[in-house]
């Protein structure tokens, strides 16, 4: 106990030392007046509560990949740096479109469960809701994401857009176990299809070993109906996996005794190594953790104290420390955590920092209980081939200069 | 392979009484399902009867995919269809249908599904061999008037047929 706050104390005093951690003590605050919005009533309340016109910066940069050719196949990012916590709000929930957003009447849609089963099954939305529900909270990350990270030189841009592919949301559905029971699906059959309905059909093959243990067919997103964006009226969760996986619109699962070799298992979401073979099914998603404050954009005001805050998470069992490095990678400390971490939940990491003023380098690194731990820029680009841009996991480094900007550097 | 299957049966097996459903599906017979039922395996079941050669999905490529994936199948807007064959273990690996794609069926399935990109389904059969039949041909894999069936299009050996790799983790 005195033993522990004693180095409390110690360390306090020593992160403190410059003088500039206490200048805002010595700064006269304005005399408090009574404004205006405290003299007269208030709007009236609407059906569908808003953010405040005031936090219009927070919103998801929306990219075309095709531009005018292919207008419904788009990437929006969510504002990871603006954010707080762990669950991303509903609009801000990432989204990754190949056929646009189909407008579906759920009065018409069906699920099919087919395939080597007993029996050819469809169920109605409403007949859906009416299922066992089971409730999870787990991140959706875009094999994808961090894209820009894989590239050999750093790009600046905020941390949404580099790393942005990546959402956290509480999900709530009806296990894949019970409706595969229910057509009696064969022994044989040890994988799925699951098709979605846009556009382009999204298929993707999923075995039936982890359809069973811990998938479902989602309703529910943080409490309300899926968006359309999300794939209303139903989409596939399937925790810590691809996130190109969690087939959106869902339609359909057949049941088969093999994978199919989707275009978008093969051709995409495969990784090619620097010997021309490609790992197919890279299921799950690697350890990875982001300092979002500070990060690229903001401007440290000057020497003194600051929290670091960012998010750590592994589609590979569960989060086991997420360790800080103020030095460039020098050395490492490391970071209270937010909540004790759980499967597919990320976890918030917080680190009470002091700045002396002078350059440095801001770097975090997560470990997964699988013993995973997230490699550096250089490590990472050797284990691929070097147009390989999916799964990227590397280390992200901010530098910080005299004046407190930021920049992304590769290390 | 087997403990998947194992696992499989546990888990179905070791589902809590609460998590019984309620059994609201609804029985469908084979012929209503065949609409969605759109998906080719990659040894090629499921691929419907037609027929089509390079010579005939010339035309029909210029016509419905050219304006995007570029005029000989190379540097047009979208995902290059033609070229880079033997070029994957090397820095400027081109991955496209013909030098990356394991499965010749799964082309059809694709382009059948997707393709094209604003007007998905809209192609006959024929049509689908045909277009296909065009791509394996322009990256030397097939000959201009072979035919493409679904007997024949199973036979083709893509190039990059023995180019995937499962990692034991990833195995089931
Ligand atoms: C309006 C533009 C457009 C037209 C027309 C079009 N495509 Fe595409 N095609 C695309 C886009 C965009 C993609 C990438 C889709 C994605 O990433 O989701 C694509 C992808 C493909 C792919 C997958 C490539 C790969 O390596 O993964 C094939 C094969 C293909 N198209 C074939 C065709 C054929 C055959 C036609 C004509 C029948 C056609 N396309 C017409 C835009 C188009």
């Amino acid at each position: 106990m005195t033993d522990q706050s004693d180095r409390r104390i110690n360390r306090r005093s020593v992160l403190a030392g410059g003088t500039a951690a206490l200048l805002p003590l010595t700064v006269k605050a304005d005399p408090l007046v009574v404004p205006d919005w405290s003299r007269v009533p208030g709007a009236r309340l609407t059906p569908y509560g808003q953010p405040s016109p005031r936090e219009a910066l927070t919103t998801r940069s929306v990219a075309p990949l095709f531009g005018d050719i292919a207008p419904g196949i788009e990437a929006a990012f969510t504002p990871l740096e603006r954010l707080e916590g762990v669950i991303t709000p509903n609009g801000l929930h990432f989204a990754r479109t190949h056929g646009g957003v189909p407008d579906i009447d759920p009065s018409q849609h069906r699920l099919l469960v087919h395939g080597k089963v007993g029996r050819n099954l469809t169920f109605s939305m409403e007949a859906l809701a009416r299922y066992p529900l089971v409730t999870r909270t787990c991140f959706i990350e875009c094999s994808g994401n961090s894209f820009q990270h894989s590239l050999s030189q750093p790009r600046q841009m905020e941390l949404g857009l580099t790393h942005g592919l990546f959402s956290t949301a509480e999900w709530t559905g009806v296990p894949l176990s019970i409706l595969l029971e229910e057509a009696q699906i064969d022994p044989s059959a040890t994988w799925l299809l699951a098709e979605g309905a846009d556009s382009d059909a999204m298929s993707r093959s999923l075995p039936v070993a982890k359809a069973v243990k811990d998938c479902f067919v989602a309703l529910y997103q943080n409490g309300e109906r899926l968006r359309p964006e999300q794939g209303y009226p139903i989409r596939l969760i399937v925790p810590g996996w691809q996130g190109n996986l969690h087939i959106k619109w869902l339609r359909r699962l057949k049941a088969m005794d093999g994978p199919s070799h989707t275009r978008d298992e093969t051709s995409r979401y495969s990784l090619l190594m620097s010997d021309g073979t490609a790992r197919e099914f890279p299921f799950e998603m690697p350890v990875k953790s982001l300092i979002a404050r500070p990060s690229y954009g903001q401007t440290l005001p000057g020497s003194g104290r600051y929290e670091i805050s960012g998010l750590a998470w592994t589609g590979s069992g569960r989060i086991d420390g997420v360790e800080i490095s103020i030095d460039g990678g020098k050395s490492w400390v490391s970071t209270r955590l937010d909540a004790t971490p759980q499967e597919y939940i990320p976890v918030r990491f917080r680190y009470s920092w002091t700045w002396n003023g002078r350059p440095t380098i801001l770097q975090s690194r997560a470990r997964d209980t699988q013993g995973n731990l997230q490699p550096s820029h250089a490590q990472w680009k050797a284990l691929y081939h070097p147009t390989q841009r999916f799964h990227c996991n590397a280390i992200q480094s901010w530098s910080i200069d005299e004046e407190g900007e930021i920049e992304n550097v590769f290390l | 392979m087997s403990s998947s299957k194992a696992v499989v049966i546990l888990c179905l097996l070791a589902l809590p009484a609460w998590a019984a459903g309620p059994n609201l599906g609804v029985p469908v017979s084979p012929n209503d399902i065949k609409a969605w039922d759109i998906d080719i395996a990659p040894n090629g079941d499921g691929l419907p009867p037609g027929r089509g050669n390079a010579i005939q999905g010339a035309d029909l490529y210029a016509q419905a995919c050219r304006s995007c994936h570029g005029k000989t199948g190379q540097a047009g807007a979208a995902d290059e269809l033609v070229g880079g064959v033997g070029s994957l273990a090397t820095p400027d690996a081109e991955r496209t249908a013909g030098s990356f794609w394991p499965y010749a069926p799964k082309l059809f399935d694709y382009i059948r599904r997707a393709m094209p990109w604003d007007h998905p389904g809209s192609l006959s059969n024929d049509q689908v061999y045909a277009v296909t039949a065009w791509i394996l041909a322009q990256n030397g894999i097939i000959a201009p008037d072979t035919v493409m069936d679904s007997d024949r299009l199973p036979k083709v050996r893509m190039p990059n047929r023995g180019g995937f790799f499962v990692e034991p983790r990833d195995r089931y």
